[in-house]
């Protein structure tokens, strides 16, 4: 894990698109909770029960959310890839992973520190505001993406 | 400590001769002597007719992944440590018929199936030896459950136990409280005294069925000398052991069980199973049930089985245990930990035969030690 | 010099042949098999949650929870799914046909200890066969506990197991009965969603419940978050544990779950036993 100087993260988040539009004080408010990360392929991001206390923006590589079943290989249930957000138990008590994140190739995280960022929330509403408008949306495409996975849409018919 | 009325506490001596008239007269009461022997490299547990059947002057040079015998050209007969063989070889066999049955209608019927208990004498058990046999006594016969077979051949078993007087490569029996002397659970024990004027044995008898047959061969009172050079062989084995386990391995592996180093130790195990071949305490067994071509007779039969195969943790589409780090943490949290809780003692007796054994020479109290030294990291 | 004999016919190894009575196919790939002993005593005493080594002559033995009523112990029941070779096998079971039995073996649910406390029963899939014999239990004892909530999650409509059953639980007024499935056809009016969802409607005082869970072990992994979420104590939850069994009395090895052995200190845990093992994948 490299810490990169605050301006060069404040760049990155001004550029990626999770953050577009978001006011430059709140920006570099956030930044100061956050790192530069990178896992080799294979590696774990985070596992199931875990503290979430951090989410990520990946900004390079790709990352498959899985279920470990035992008795079975794991169970890949999305994969997310640049540009995608990961993580967002941070928001919800008790802050636990509800999934196994591995990277599947070599990736490079911007991560954010959660507790770090739920205190400054804590501290301006308006800011925690803000980022629960970013989270909602994602949330919510993934939970109907999430849904239309179940219907098992290829199953045979009479299922 | 022994009053003086207890069987055979007070020390004999017998000589090379006597020896072969101690096996004389096991054979006489009808048991079957097995004894060290030299097959294919290694020292193996084969029955033994007299004294000129066991390795004279052969000694061995193990490390991990390494057996070696060597001709010193002596006299000693018992100057080598545990071969690939464990006594769970003939006290618990590798393959052992439960029963059979017929079929009859769209019935059957179990056959009933008397057999006769064998009459072992094991001549050669080393101390550590001697705690897997108690090991074992506790897994078949302690109060869990009864094995009928295990508990009919043990009672008839005869133990002569030999105190090693040289420490072997691989072995920690010191760090494991299990050697190098056989304090009790024999009914002979022997200590090689040998050099260029005299080959003689101390004896020790630790039961009154030891003591009687003790009585019966020729033996004169130990002298003085016979006890102090026992004594100091015994304490050069102890000073000269190679390797120790880490102190409470037991609490240190239950608490490291997502440790690194089991991710480290599986990128070199094979998972071939030998450690649980050669393990003198490994238990595992697996359950066939055979039938004939007519389908008319079915059998079952217990076999060895090592929790390092995939099959061992299958269920219904898939085993638990997949990986082989996985499989490698069941069988060393199993030997050195949880054991402690099934069983009340330690599964690990520092033989050290999983380490000459291991064909890429993975060593437990090394694996251990890294545990320990690098606890809480990862 | 004599040696001496063994008989080995009172092994415990050793399996009773056991006839047919019935076949009752239920949902999807599931049985259910009534037995009755070929000879000797007719009744067969268990406690709710202890399996049996069922054995088909020449095939092979597998280790299935019995699922009928304890205080009928006249009947031995037995619900089978058909997954390996030797339960295909029994699949194709008729009348007259004959298996052999070992046990009854392992841990029991806590029937007697859970009286005066509400019961919650969470069960997905065919974990409801080895919940079934607790429940007979409990209804036939229904005075001595407080709410009696049955929670079921299965795949769709059709694999819910004891259909009927549940239905006519669910008609007794001193019942609650759930039932959820993961997805469904328009003409389904019931639950859809994960078994989980449903324990968080509550009905049961999470200080004065003892929980029951039993299914694939992921869903008990979810399930016991739940219910911790919900308050319910660690040592106020038990669950049953499966692992491959050869020997069923403690001596294969096979079982082991840390050190325990499932066959003896199980099915049936005590989840805080267990809780820190079951964290840990593939131990």
């Amino acid at each position: 894990m490299t810490m990169v100087q605050i301006e060069g993260l404040d760049k990155l988040l001004r550029e990626h698109p999770f953050f577009d539009g978001m006011d430059d004080a709140y920006r570099e408010l956030v930044s100061g909770c956050a790192a530069n990360e990178v896992f080799q392929a294979g590696a774990y991001i985070y596992k199931e029960g875990q503290a979430a206390d951090k989410f990520y923006l990946i900004r390079h590589g790709r990352v498959a959310l899985e279920v470990h079943v035992p008795g079975k290989s794991p169970i890949i249930v999305d994969t997310l890839k640049a540009g995608d957000l990961m993580g967002w138990s941070w928001l919800v008590p008790p802050y636990r992973a509800s999934f196994d994140a591995r990277a599947l190739e070599l990736t490079r995280l911007l991560s954010l520190d959660a507790a770090c960022l739920r205190g400054k929330m804590e501290e301006d509403p308006a800011l925690g505001y803000d980022l629960h408008k970013r989270f909602t949306p994602v949330m919510a495409s993934r939970l109907a993406a999430a849904r239309h996975q179940l219907i098992d849409m290829y199953g045979h018919p009479g299922d | 400590m022994a009053g003086p009325d207890a069987p055979g506490r007070n020390k004999m001596a017998i000589d090379r001769n006597g020896l072969q008239d101690l096996i004389d007269a096991l054979v006489g009461d009808g048991y079957r002597v097995i004894g060290p022997r030299i097959a294919d490299g290694a020292v193996v547990l084969e029955p033994v007719a007299g004294v000129d059947d066991l390795p004279a002057g052969w000694r061995d040079e193990q490390d991990g992944g390494r057996y070696r015998l060597v001709d010193g050209g002596g006299d000693s007969l018992f100057e080598f440590g545990p071969g690939p063989q464990a006594w769970k070889r003939y006290l618990y066999p590798p393959t052992e018929r439960l029963w059979r049955a017929r079929r009859r209608g769209k019935g059957f019927a179990i056959e009933d199936d008397a057999t006769e208990t064998p009459r072992y004498a094991f001549l050669g058990v080393r101390a550590c030896d001697i705690h897997a046999l108690a090991i074992h006594d506790r897994v078949f016969d302690g109060g869990r459950g009864t094995d009928p077979g295990y508990q009919a051949r043990r009672r008839e078993a005869f133990v002569i136990a030999v105190n090693c007087t040289r420490a072997g490569g691989t072995c920690f029996c010191v760090s494991m409280g299990t050697g190098p002397k056989a304090e009790a659970g024999f009914d002979l024990a022997l200590t090689e005294l040998v050099d260029g004027n005299r080959h003689d044995f101390l004896v020790e008898a630790g039961s009154e069925r030891g003591a009687q047959v003790l009585a019966r061969i020729d033996h004169r009172e130990a002298g003085d000398e016979d006890v102090t050079s026992a004594d100091a062989a015994l304490a050069r084995t102890a000073e000269t052991m190679g390797r120790e386990m880490v102190p409470d391995v037991a609490g240190l592996l239950g608490r490291n069980l997502e440790h690194p180093q089991w991710n480290k130790v599986a990128e070199r195990c094979l998972t071939c199973a030998n450690c649980t071949l050669v393990c003198p305490t490994c238990f595992c067994s697996t359950v066939e049930d055979v039938t004939d071509l007519t389908g008319d007779t079915a059998e079952r039969w217990r076999k060895w089985d090592s929790c390092f195969t995939v099959d061992f943790s299958y269920i219904h589409g898939g085993s638990i245990r997949r990986e082989g780090a996985a499989r490698y943490r069941q069988w060393m949290t199993h030997k050195l930990s949880t054991w402690h809780q099934q069983f009340g003692s330690s599964g690990c007796v520092g033989c050290g035969r999983c380490i000459t054994w291991c064909p890429v020479g993975i060593d437990i109290t090394e694996e251990a030690r890294a545990i320990r030294d690098s606890e809480g990291d990862g | 010099m004599a040696l001496a004999a063994v008989t080995r016919s009172i092994s415990p190894m050793v399996p009773r042949p056991f006839r047919v009575e019935k076949v009752v196919r239920d949902v999807s790939d599931t049985f259910t098999l009534h037995l009755r002993p070929e000879e000797g005593r007719r009744a067969f005493p268990f406690a709710p949650g202890q399996f049996n080594m069922l054995y088909l002559f020449g095939v092979g033995e597998v280790p299935i929870s019995i699922s009928g009523d304890p205080g009928e112990p006249d009947r031995l029941i037995h619900t089978i799914r058909s997954v390996g070779t030797v339960t295909a096998r029994m699949a194709a079971l008729g009348k007259g046909d004959v298996v052999g039995v070992r046990g009854p073996f392992g841990s029991a649910w806590p029937v007697e200890a859970a009286e005066g406390s509400d019961v919650v029963i969470v069960a997905g899939g065919v974990g409801l066969a080895p919940l079934r014999p607790a429940i007979y239990h409990i209804i036939t004892n229904r005075g001595k506990y407080g709410r009696l909530r049955i929670l079921y999650g299965a795949r769709t409509p059709r694999d819910i197991l004891f259909r009927g059953q549940l239905e006519r639980w669910s008609s007794r007024l001193d019942t609650f009965v759930d039932v959820t499935v993961d997805r469904a056809s328009g003409d389904w009016h019931g639950n859809v969603g994960v078994v989980t969802r449903l324990i968080a409607h509550g009905g049961f005082d999470p200080d004065n419940t003892v929980a029951m869970v039993c299914g694939p072990e992921i869903m008990m992994r979810f399930t016991l978050q739940a219910l911790a979420d919900r308050g319910v104590a660690s040592d106020r939850t038990h669950v049953s544990m499966e692992r491959n069994m050869k020997c069923a009395v403690g001596f294969c090895g096979h079982c082991q779950y840390g050190g325990n052995f499932v066959c003896r200190d199980g099915p049936v845990f005590r989840f805080d036993r267990i809780e820190d093992i079951f964290a840990v994948r593939e131990f």
